[in-house]
C-alpha cells in the first residue's frame, strides 16, 4: 500500500487532518456538548449539577410529548405520501415517456427544486390564503360566495411538506429505475403477469435501494423542517422543531432545548435504523 | 406497460393526466409568485391591476422596489459572502474526504466514514443548536481562563459559515467519491512510474478527472448555503442572511417586493441549474 514511505504519509496527513478537524470540531464535540447540556440544571436553578429534570419535564408536560409523537407520525405519513406520488412519476419518466422527451422531463422535474423552500412555500401562501389568488379567482367566477381561508390547517401543511420534499424521492428512484432492464418486465408480461404482480415482484424490489434512500432523506428533512409547518400550519402546526426553537430563542432555556434536541436526534436515528433493519439495507449503501 | 409493450388507451391517458397534474402542482406556486411581482397592487394578490416594474425599480415613498430596499439588499450581500466562504471551505473539505476514504487505508476508517455520513441524517436544527452551544462553551472557557474575547465564537458570520460547512461538506464528499470510484488508478501509477510525485499525479491527473464533479458540487454547495435556513437560524448574529430576512417578512406579511426578490432568485437559480446540467451533459458525452 505504501510503496514510497514518508512522502505517502505526508499526503495522508494532508487529507486526514482537515477531515478529522471537521468531524471533531463541527460534529463530535458539539453533539457531546448537546448531550452534556441536556443533563445540566438551568442557570436559574439552584447550583449546577447533573439532573434528569430536562427529560422529566418533557414527559410531565403533555404538550411536549404530544407534539413529539405528532411530529413523528406526520413525518412517516408525509414520507409514505411522497413515495406514492413519486413512484409513478419516476416510472413514467424512465420507462413510458418517449426517449426524446425524457431528458426534457428530467430537467423540468429538477428545476423547481433549485428554488428555495421559503419561496416555494410563499408561493403556496399567496395562492391559498383568505385574500389569496385562489379565493379571489373563485369569487370572481361566482363559485364561492365569500373568501375562504385555506391555509393554517394540517392538510395544507402536509401538502406543503410533500411538495417541498418530492425531489428527494424522485431523484434516487429515477436513478435506480433507469438501470432496470426492460426485458425483465417484458418477460413477466409475456408469461402472463398482470400489472400489480409486475410492480410487486419486479419493479418495487428492484427500486428498493432508491426507495430507501429517498425515504430516509425525505423523512429526515420533514422531521427537521421548521419553515413549512410554521408558515403553512400556522399557530396550530405544533411541530417539534418549533418547541426547540421556543426553548432556545423565546425562553432562553438552553438545557431544556438541548434535551429536546437530543430526543429529536434519538427519534430520527431510531426510525431510520428501524427502516434499515426492516429492509435489510446499510446506511452507507443507501446514501450513495 | 412500458414503451415496448402494448398499452391500453386508458392506461396511457391515465398516466398522461397524472403527469400533467403533477407538473401543474410543481410549477403553480412558482409561476404565481413570479407573475404577481409585476402586479401594480400594494398586496401580493389578485385582482390584476396592470403591469408594473415598480416592485423592482420604484424608490418610494409609497412603493419601495427591490433595488432600493436597503435591508433586503444587505441580506442578499451577506448571503453571497457566506455562500462564497462555505463553497470554498466545503469543496476543499469534501474533496479531501473523498481522497481520504477512496484512496487511503487506516484504522477506524469505517467509523470515520460513518461519522462523515451522519450530517445527512441529523436535522439541521440540531446541527445549529449543538454548534451554538459548543462554541458558546468554548468562548466562555477562553474568556474565563485566558481573558480572551474570541469574536469568532459568537453568533455571526463565521459561525454561520462553520455551521453550514459541517453538512455541506458531506454532500460534496459524496458527489466527489462517486466520481472518484470510476477513476482508473493505473493512470496515477503510470504518471508516478514516469517520475511524477504523488502530489503531481493527483494535481495533473486525478483532479483534472474530478473537475466536473467538483464544479458541479460546488455550484450545489453554493445554492445550499444561500438557501439554508434551519442551521443558520441559530447561528446568525446581527447580520441576517436573506432566507431569514425573507422569512420574517413572509410571516408578518409584506408588499410584492418579496415577489420581486423571489423572481430574481428564481431566475438566477434556474440559470445556475441549467448551466450545471449543461456541464454534467458534457461530462457524460
Amino acid at each position: 500500500m505504501n510503496p514510497k514511505g514518508s512522502g505517502i504519509r505526508w499526503i495522508f496527513l494532508l487529507f486526514f487532518t482537515p477531515v478529522a478537524l471537521w468531524l471533531l470540531l463541527l460534529l463530535i464535540l458539539p453533539h457531546v456538548e448537546l448531550l452534556r447540556m441536556s443533563f445540566l440544571k438551568g442557570e436559574s436553578g439552584a447550583g449546577l449539577g447533573v439532573t434528569w429534570d430536562n427529560y422529566l419535564g418533557f414527559f410531565h408536560e403533555p404538550i411536549y410529548w404530544t407534539t413529539f409523537v405528532r411530529t413523528a407520525l406526520y413525518s412517516v405519513v408525509v414520507t409514505l405520501i411522497v413515495l406514492t406520488v413519486a413512484l409513478p412519476i419516476a416510472f413514467y419518466t424512465t420507462k413510458i415517456a418517449g426517449v426524446k422527451v425524457q431528458g426534457f422531463l428530467l430537467v423540468l422535474l429538477l428545476l423547481p427544486f433549485w428554488v428555495s423552500e421559503l419561496i416555494r412555500v410563499y408561493g403556496w401562501m399567496i395562492i391559498l390564503r383568505e385574500s389569496g389568488v385562489l379565493s379571489s379567482f373563485m369569487l370572481s367566477m361566482g363559485l364561492w360566495q365569500e373568501p375562504v381561508e385555506l391555509l393554517y390547517n394540517d392538510i395544507v401543511m402536509i401538502m406543503g411538506l410533500v411538495y417541498t420534499t418530492l425531489l428527494f424521492m424522485v431523484v434516487p428512484v429515477i436513478s435506480v429505475m433507469e438501470s432496470l432492464d426492460d426485458s425483465l418486465i417484458e418477460a413477466a408480461y409475456d408469461l402472463g403477469a398482470n400489472k400489480i404482480t409486475i410492480w410487486r415482484k419486479i419493479i418495487i424490489p428492484y427500486a428498493m435501494p432508491g426507495i430507501m434512500s429517498g425515504s430516509i432523506v425525505v423523512f429526515m428533512i420533514v422531521l427537521g423542517s421548521y419553515l413549512t409547518p410554521k408558515l403553512m400550519g400556522g399557530k396550530n402546526s405544533l411541530w417539534f422543531t418549533e418547541q426547540i426553537y421556543n426553548q432556545f430563542i423565546t425562553y432562553f432555556n438552553w438545557n431544556q432545548g438541548s434535551a429536546f434536541g437530543f430526543l429529536l436526534l434519538l427519534l430520527s436515528s431510531g426510525i431510520i435504523w428501524m427502516a434499515l433493519k426492516l429492509t435489510r439495507q446499510k446506511l452507507s449503501d443507501v446514501l450513495k | 406497460m412500458i414503451r415496448s409493450l402494448p398499452r391500453s388507451g386508458l392506461y396511457r391517458w391515465g398516466f398522461r393526466s397524472y403527469v400533467t397534474f403533477y407538473f401543474f402542482f410543481l410549477f403553480a406556486p412558482i409561476l404565481v409568485t413570479c407573475v404577481l411581482a409585476f402586479n401594480d397592487s400594494m398586496f401580493p394578490s389578485l385582482p390584476w391591476k396592470g403591469f408594473t416594474l415598480d416592485w423592482f425599480f420604484s424608490d418610494g415613498p409609497q412603493k419601495i422596489g427591490f433595488f432600493h430596499d436597503q435591508k433586503n439588499l444587505r441580506s442578499i450581500f451577506v448571503s453571497l459572502k457566506v455562500a462564497f466562504s462555505v463553497t470554498i471551505l466545503s469543496t476543499l473539505l469534501g474533496t479531501c474526504a473523498a481522497f481520504l476514504f477512496e484512496q487511503e487505508d487506516f484504522r477506524f476508517k469505517n467509523v470515520m466514514y460513518f461519522l462523515m455520513l451522519a450530517p445527512m441524517v441529523i436535522p439541521g436544527v440540531i446541527l445549529g443548536i449543538s454548534i451554538l452551544m459548543f462554541t458558546n462553551t468554548l468562548g466562555l472557557f477562553f474568556e474565563n481562563v485566558f481573558g480572551w474575547d474570541v469574536k469568532l465564537l459568537r453568533p455571526g458570520y463565521w459561525l454561520v459559515v462553520l455551521g453550514q460547512v459541517s453538512f455541506i461538506s458531506t454532500f460534496v464528499a459524496l458527489v466527489v467519491i462517486a466520481r472518484l470510484r470510476k477513476f482508473d488508478r493505473t493512470l496515477e501509477e503510470a504518471a508516478m512510474n514516469l517520475g511524477a510525485s504523488r502530489i503531481e499525479a493527483i494535481w495533473h491527473i486525478t483532479l483534472r478527472y474530478l473537475r466536473p464533479a467538483i464544479i458541479g458540487s460546488a455550484a450545489v454547495a453554493f445554492l445550499m448555503s444561500f438557501e439554508n435556513f434551519n442551521t443558520t437560524l441559530f447561528l446568525v448574529g446581527s447580520e441576517s442572511t436573506i432566507p431569514i430576512t425573507l422569512y420574517l417578512q413572509v410571516r408578518d406579511g409584506s408588499t410584492p417586493v418579496i415577489n420581486a426578490i423571489s423572481f430574481i432568485l428564481i431566475l438566477t437559480s434556474s440559470v445556475i441549474a441549467l448551466a450545471n446540467l449543461f456541464i454534467a451533459r458534457k461530462e457524460t458525452m
